[in-house]
């Protein structure tokens, strides 16, 4: 979250769907314990001279306490200063050799990212940097006051689009007290009250090694790798990983809640937590969703909404595990006045898949385009990049990728049945709806 | 960092040419369609692009949005396969499939595991010449890119500004109107305009099949024979009417008012793209500018009016030179706390004042440089880019060939081109400035019922 840059307009292209894109042989995922501490997961990818690499640490919102937007800014200020160097130096000094440094943070993680080319007069001055950024941010006030005031314009950006305001309200009532409920980026009252120490005790105490887990892939070899996560981690303090988050407490009670929005659209969404990495149930609901809302145009929402009755652009359902119960999302936008009709066709559709189940034909075309379609998960070393960071991060089996087809096939439709029926609760969602209002 | 990835769109070239050695292939069949195959061996996986030369910048008014409503009526039947069953049998395939519009082209794609290209060239071959337009389908389809276009616009008020200044900003170029078409247009639109639309553009001597990824080329083009070959040309197929803009006479201004939390500024330049330059290093080096101002996080905007300044909240600058007709160099900007829209606009505009009196430092174009040889790098992560690339330059008529000249041609520009661009064209006879001034929001109070589910209010 944060701050991102606007994006200009100007090369607009308007696809016909919203599509989430989702991910042959698996890679051959390595695995160690660096000496000081970190969790690596490593690819060798030669086919191009490139090392992408993450560093993730268990640092999300979800260890805000009550100063919500915490970690979402010490993640931000990395970069903003560190040793002796300024924004624009640490800026110079990736750019000026063509590498790209990101760094985020979500609900469960705070990370930084670095592309490279492969080659040492490339990639070491920028692993370099990148050491230092990690190590020794300065986190200087009159850094801190500057994006402090840019968190702030953001949020009130947040406030003239429909959707972010559903979806901060939409936490709110799913979570309650967990710290799931927060935003990333805190709230207004929230960051005015920070100040940069706070942001140094963040990083002192979760940027640590021990709480790291590293993602590499590409043209390097494994002492290479092994190498270079020494060199990015052995001066972090050794710290600890902080205790496994709170459980999310079930819903007990549908709850509505109305936002009014001069918008010319009305936003819906619905749901409650839904299922965590690790979860049992994961590859079930996973399968399960997709011919219900997650499948793009090729499923039951989209028939009912937008082909059906050409009531939205988008519509959707998804499970977003985190490392506890993630949401269970369904959503779409239409004019004002269809919204009532709306949602009625999308409470409608889920009952009916939930009482009737997934036909036959649903579960074949699904598994087909789960299975077959997995060659595309991890055609590049990207796409590579991010299913190492998920792995590592929620320790998952490193046999994830490989067995991941399997799985899928080995579900029936009875498991679906029950497992949706006990995994969705249509008696007790949250629904958030924003507009009518213009 | 975004900004010259975005700026760099349009590029794959010599040096990853050399260090992955891709190889593109070109074929033309006997009816017109151009085929090219970028071979990428390294996941098991192919991309399938259908290119048409057709977009928003080939309508006129009254129909406006015509060929993005038919990208969408694509989806919906020939008389082979039902509506929707395309999107079935891709997903049957495992296959992952959409479609975009832009200004100056309709492209249509799947993303498949290698051995399924046929499934796609059957398809979009079949949908080239035999879609069925039926109205009861157009009917509800146009009620859904209406609802798109309030999700992407009408209620977002800085693309609903983008929308305001690009009408104004050109006065005949068909590049004032949105691609998604005026709300007007939409609820104007007949299925007969869809209808002309479609069997004016949609031929094999209108389009390029691109193809990227672990395929052989000979062999894709044995395919594509088999698919596309039977497919009859359309004989009178003339380009568009060039409607080109006539020269700017001053400087122009909009306000937009709307509710709104946030001002903000929009600025463009009239410009040249790579395919109307008077010469070619002059949209080079409009790219490099364009790097200068927001290439980055070390890149001026950003340093200097963001971060040392503190005047804006957050900036931005961008070109595209892969346009088919001439374009706009833009900059845009949001005032950071306690300063104003005036100040805005009195830095970007200091901003380009001294890129015009003073020539940019070697350290930049050296951070430029080192940019654009690795992104070149970089995009090769993805044979979809890739694709999009060469779909790209060759739909605009610049022909893929022009692609592996980026790196070098970005290399070779001099600090003294970037200021002659900057004097020729960032001026006040090819500026337009457009305000968008926020109106109160009308906030209510929320309401919150426990228990119900009812959307009565």
């Amino acid at each position: 979250m944060g701050i991102t840059k606007m994006i200009l307009r100007f090369g607009l292209i308007l696809p016909a769907c919203l599509v989430a894109l989702q991910v042959s042989a698996a890679p051959d995922i390595q695995h160690w314990t660096s000496k000081h501490g970190a969790h690596v997961y490593y690819v060798h990818a030669p086919g191009l001279p490139i090392v992408d690499l993450q560093i993730t640490f268990d640092a999300g919102s979800a260890r805000d306490g009550k100063q919500s937007g915490l970690s979402s800014m010490t993640s931000h200020m990395l970069g903003m200063g560190a040793g002796n160097l300024d924004a624009t130096q640490i800026a110079q000094r990736f750019e000026g050799v063509g590498a790209e440094f990101g760094h985020d943070a979500d609900r469960d993680r705070g990370w930084v990212k670095l592309r490279s080319l492969s080659q040492k007069k490339w990639l070491d001055p920028a692993i370099e940097t990148l050491a230092l950024v990690l190590e020794k941010p300065t986190f200087a006030k009159a850094d801190f006051k500057r994006e402090q005031k840019r968190y702030l314009i953001s949020l009130k950006r947040e406030k003239q689009n429909p959707g972010k305001i559903a979806s901060r309200a939409f936490y709110k009532a799913a979570y309650g007290d967990h710290p799931y409920a927060q935003m990333p980026n805190g709230t207004e009252q929230s960051i005015k009250a920070l100040t940069a120490d706070d942001l140094k005790r963040f990083h002192k105490r979760y940027y640590v090694a021990n709480n790291a887990t590293v993602a590499i892939v590409g043209d390097l070899d494994r002492k290479a790798a092994a190498k270079l996560v020494d060199t990015l981690i052995k001066n972090l303090p050794a710290g600890k990983r902080p205790a496994p988050l709170p459980k999310v407490p079930e819903l007990t009670e549908a709850k509505t809640i109305r936002i009014s929005h001069p918008s010319s659209q009305t936003h819906v969404y619905m749901g409650h937590p839904g299922t965590y990495r690790g979860d049992p149930d994961y590859f079930v609901t996973y399968l399960g969703n997709h011919a219900l809302g997650g499948s793009g145009l090729v499923s039951r929402l989209s028939d009912e909404v937008r082909e059906k009755r050409g009531l939205s652009y988008s519509v959707y359902s998804y499970f977003g595990p985190l490392a506890r119960k993630g949401l269970f999302q369904v959503g779409m936008q239409t004019k004002n006045d269809q919204a009532d009709l709306g949602i009625k066709v999308l409470r409608q559709t889920i009952r009916d898949y939930l009482d009737k189940g997934m036909t036959e034909k649903e579960l074949v075309a699904s598994r087909k385009n789960i299975t077959g379609g997995f060659p595309l998960r991890i055609d590049s070393n990207k796409k590579i990049l991010g299913y190492l960071s998920m792995i590592g991060f929620y320790r998952l089996p490193l046999t994830y990728l490989d067995e991941f087809n399997g799985k899928i096939e080995a579900i029936t439709l009875e498991q679906i049945h029950e497992t949706l029926r006990r995994r969705i609760h249509p008696e007790r969602m949250v629904t958030v709806i924003v507009g009518g209002d213009k | 960092m975004h900004r010259l990835n975005r700026a760099l769109l349009m590029c794959a070239g010599l040096l990853s040419a050399q260090l992955v050695g891709a190889s593109i292939s070109e074929y033309r069949l006997d009816n017109g369609l151009k085929l090219v195959v970028q071979e990428d061996h390294r996941a098991p996986v192919v991309v399938s692009q259908v290119w048409y030369k057709v977009g928003s910048s080939y309508e006129t008014n009254g129909i406006t949005g015509v060929s993005h409503v038919l990208e969408h009526m694509m989806f919906k039947g020939t008389s082979k396969f039902a509506p929707g069953e395309f999107s079935r049998i891709i997903a049957a395939h495992g296959g992952r499939e959409n479609a975009f519009t832009g200004r100056d082209y309709t492209a249509y794609f799947q993303r498949l595991e290698k051995s399924r290209l046929k499934v796609s060239f059957e398809m979009e071959a079949d949908r080239m010449r035999g879609l069925q337009l039926s109205d009861k389908e157009f009917q509800k389809e146009v009620k859904v890119v209406m609802e798109e276009r309030r999700l992407r616009t009408e209620d977002k008020p800085e693309s609903f500004t983008y929308e305001q200044f690009n009408a104004v900003a050109s006065m005949t170029s068909p590049y004032r109107t949105p691609v998604i078409g005026w709300m007007d247009d939409l609820q104007n639109m007949d299925i007969r305009d869809l209808d002309t639309w479609y069997k004016r553009w949609y031929a094999p001597n209108n389009a390029t099949v691109v193809v990227a990824g672990d395929v052989r080329a000979d062999e894709v083009y044995e395919l594509a024979k088999k698919y596309f070959g039977p497919l009859k040309p359309s004989p009178g197929l003339l380009p568009p009417k060039p409607q080109t803009e006539p020269a700017q006479k001053g400087l122009r201004r909009l306000q937009v008012k709307m509710p709104a939390q946030l001002p903000y500024l929009l600025i463009g330049y009239a410009v040249p793209s790579l395919k109307v330059a008077e010469q070619e290093w002059e949209a080079y080096a409009l790219e490099v500018l364009a790097g200068v101002l927001d290439g980055g996080t070390s890149a001026r905007l950003a340093t200097r009016l963001v971060r040392e300044q503190g005047l804006l909240s957050s900036s931005g600058a961008g070109y595209s030179l892969a346009t088919r007709l001439a374009g706009m160099f833009l900059l845009e900007g949001v005032p950071a706390q306690g300063h104003s829209i005036r100040e805005v606009e009195d830095a970007l505009l200091k901003e380009i004042k001294s890129l015009q009196t003073e020539s940019v430092s070697q350290q930049e174009l050296d951070r430029i440089k080192a940019q654009v040889v690795a992104s070149n790098v970089y995009e090769r992560d993805s044979i979809f880019y890739q694709a999009m690339q060469v779909g790209t330059y060759e739909t605009i008529g610049l022909g893929w060939k022009r692609l592996d000249e980026y790196v070098e041609k970005i290399q070779a520009v001099t600090p003294e081109q970037v200021q002659m661009v900057a004097k020729k064209y960032l001026i006040d006879d090819r500026l337009t400035i457009a305000e968008l001034v926020p109106q109160p929001m009308d906030k209510k109070a929320s309401r919150k019922t426990a228990g119900g589910s009812h959307g009565h209010h």
